[in-house]
């Protein structure tokens, strides 16, 4: 029961990061980002890239792909949301599916179908763990959810206490009226995008240390970082964290019960806490604006 | 040459246009009330020199330099703010970040927060209280003390004193004084003639988008201006403002 809880709360801190870039962009930017999880797999590839081929760390080569998606989010904005939001929100969103489908496409092009990992090069990194009485950590799960404490923690004290962070949340608020106080929106907006990457290269870094993925992982992913973000709710950084754990833990006993109960219970709680909150109005389901402007 | 110079202005909201070829300029200093009523254009024509309102035509320059094609934060920047109309704060952020987001434009000046919560000192034991949260006179003093701290050349009030009490307009409008004093040029749209007659040194009527009256508040009447206000005069002007 114990080591279920922790396995639990271990798994949570991976939907955590994988879901930390998602709610950013959401949250401040008001973009619902489908191609969040292919992104995450390009980055991923980036690493392994440069592991297998360049016999470079896995850890260095994870800090050098990190500004690689930044450049990759701020071209994003300018080239595709940018333009497409002026189209409405809806536009936007399917921008960003379309976005994903040209993405795992190429990457399938790129790469082929053969799963790969980061694995092989962190040495006894994924499979170690600690032994405390008779409950067993994963390292690299325990790695993880420091890792994601430290990005939720890092990207709330950036938004909370410094210009820039307070530029972002201010466009994210009332973009017109920013710009009325001296706010550059554009570059606001670009340099959202590029933290949001970073998040994205973190969590596709986290992918590929703990699992096997292919060009066609992104989709999974996407589900597991939207359902972590529409359980810890989108008004708050920390709420991510709590919605990858509530959502970990769900999986985690439902496997208990049934091999199928990993995913029946992850979904049973997204959608009783979504139910939840639309009931309550808590969330609302999004007016998109169509192609006639009503 | 004026510190702010409007030349030959039209705005326009989609088929309708709200301003129509309007010119006039600001001199160093000058404290300048644009009156008219609901719809007479007043707010575009502000929110179009501000650089707020995209669909318009015409000069707007600034110490001699054409801010045309300028982005309202550039303008900013430049030393050119607006107070907008309904004080547009950011609502989930407190007084001080609202007002720290008006500092970080890095202009200087005599304008701190720290001078604005002096000014404003009924701010001071609100000033983590989020704005979405503070009374109406409270936003307007948070708003104007956000422009404020751009340490601007040029600030332009929208509807300065709508839907406050007596009593916190006086103490809104204690500011003008000061800004005077500092060679701040301002522009105020204020639909209180009283109250734009007492402060102003010169008037700009309007009416269905054109400046249809302007001059000194000393060689205007009361009766002129209402005259025009309400468009009895009889005479519309050609868009560009009498001196």
């Amino acid at each position: 029961m114990i080591e279920t809880l922790i396995q639990g709360i271990l798994l949570g801190g991976y939907y955590a990061m994988l879901a930390a870039g998602l709610a950013f962009l959401y949250s401040v930017m008001g973009i619902i980002n489908l191609a969040h999880g292919s992104f995450a797999v390009l980055a991923a590839y980036l690493v392994v890239g440069l592991a297998k081929h360049a016999g470079m760390d896995p850890f260095l080569a994870i800090l050098l792909v990190l500004p690689v998606m930044a450049i990759i989010g701020m071209l994003v904005e300018r080239l595709i949301l940018e333009p497409s939001q002026r189209g409405g929100q809806l536009l936007a969103v399917l921008a960003t599916f379309g976005l994903s489908v040209v993405l795992d496409n190429a990457m399938f092009q790129a790469y082929g179908a053969n799963t790969q990992s980061l694995a092989p090069y962190v040495g006894d990194l994924s499979w170690a763990s600690w032994e405390i009485g008779d409950i067993y950590i994963g390292k690299l799960a325990a790695l993880t959810l420091v890792a994601a404490v430290a990005v939720l923690g890092g990207l709330q004290i950036f938004l909370s206490y410094t210009p820039l962070g307070r530029a972002i949340r201010a466009t994210a608020q009332d973009s017109d009226t920013a710009g009325l106080v001296g706010i550059d929106t554009r570059r606001a907006r670009m340099i959202a995008t590029a933290v949001a990457f970073i998040a994205v290269g973190l969590a596709g870094a986290a992918l590929g240390l703990r699992a096997t993925f292919t060009p066609y992982a992104g989709t999974p992913q996407l589900l597991f970082a939207f359902q972590a973000t529409v359980i810890g709710g989108t008004g708050s950084i920390w709420g991510t964290l709590l919605g990858g754990i509530v959502l970990g833990l769900a999986q985690t006993f439902g496997a208990e019960i049934s091999t199928q109960g990993f995913f029946i219970g992850g979904n049973l709680v997204f959608f009783a806490v979504l139910f939840a909150r639309l009931y309550s109005g808590s969330i609302r389901l999004p007016r998109f604006k169509t192609i006639s402007g009503k | 040459m004026s510190q702010l110079e409007i030349s030959n202005l039209t705005a326009r909201h989609g088929l309708l246009t709200a301003v129509r070829d309007v010119s006039f300029g600001l001199e160093k200093g000058e404290i300048l009330a644009i009156v008219g009523a609901n719809g007479a254009g007043k707010s575009t024509l502000l929110r179009a020199i501000a650089g707020g309102h995209g669909d318009h035509v015409g000069d707007v320059s600034l110490d001699g330099t054409s801010l045309n094609g300028r982005k309202s934060h550039e303008r900013v920047r430049r030393g050119l703010v607006l107070v907008p109309e309904g004080r547009r704060l950011f609502p989930r952020m407190t007084v001080e970040e609202n007002l720290a987001l008006g500092a970080q434009v890095g202009r200087s000046g005599e304008w701190t927060v720290g001078r604005v919560f002096e000014i404003f000192d009924n701010l001071v034991k609100r000033r983590n209280s989020k704005a979405q949260n503070l009374s109406g006179g409270e936003q307007q003093a948070t708003a104007i003390g956000r422009a404020l701290v751009t340490n601007p050349d040029v600030i332009l009030f929208d509807e300065i004193s709508l839907g406050l009490s007596p009593a916190i307009v006086d103490r809104v409008y204690s500011i003008m004084p000061r800004l005077r004093e500092s060679q701040t040029s301002t522009i105020i749209v204020e639909q209180d003639l009283s109250r734009a007659m007492k402060v102003a040194d010169r008037i700009i009527c309007m009416l269905e988008g054109q400046a249809v009256l302007a001059g000194p508040t000393s060689e205007l009447t009361r009766e002129q201006i209402v005259d025009a206000y309400f468009g009895l005069s009889g005479s519309r002007g050609n868009g560009e403002a009498p001196a």
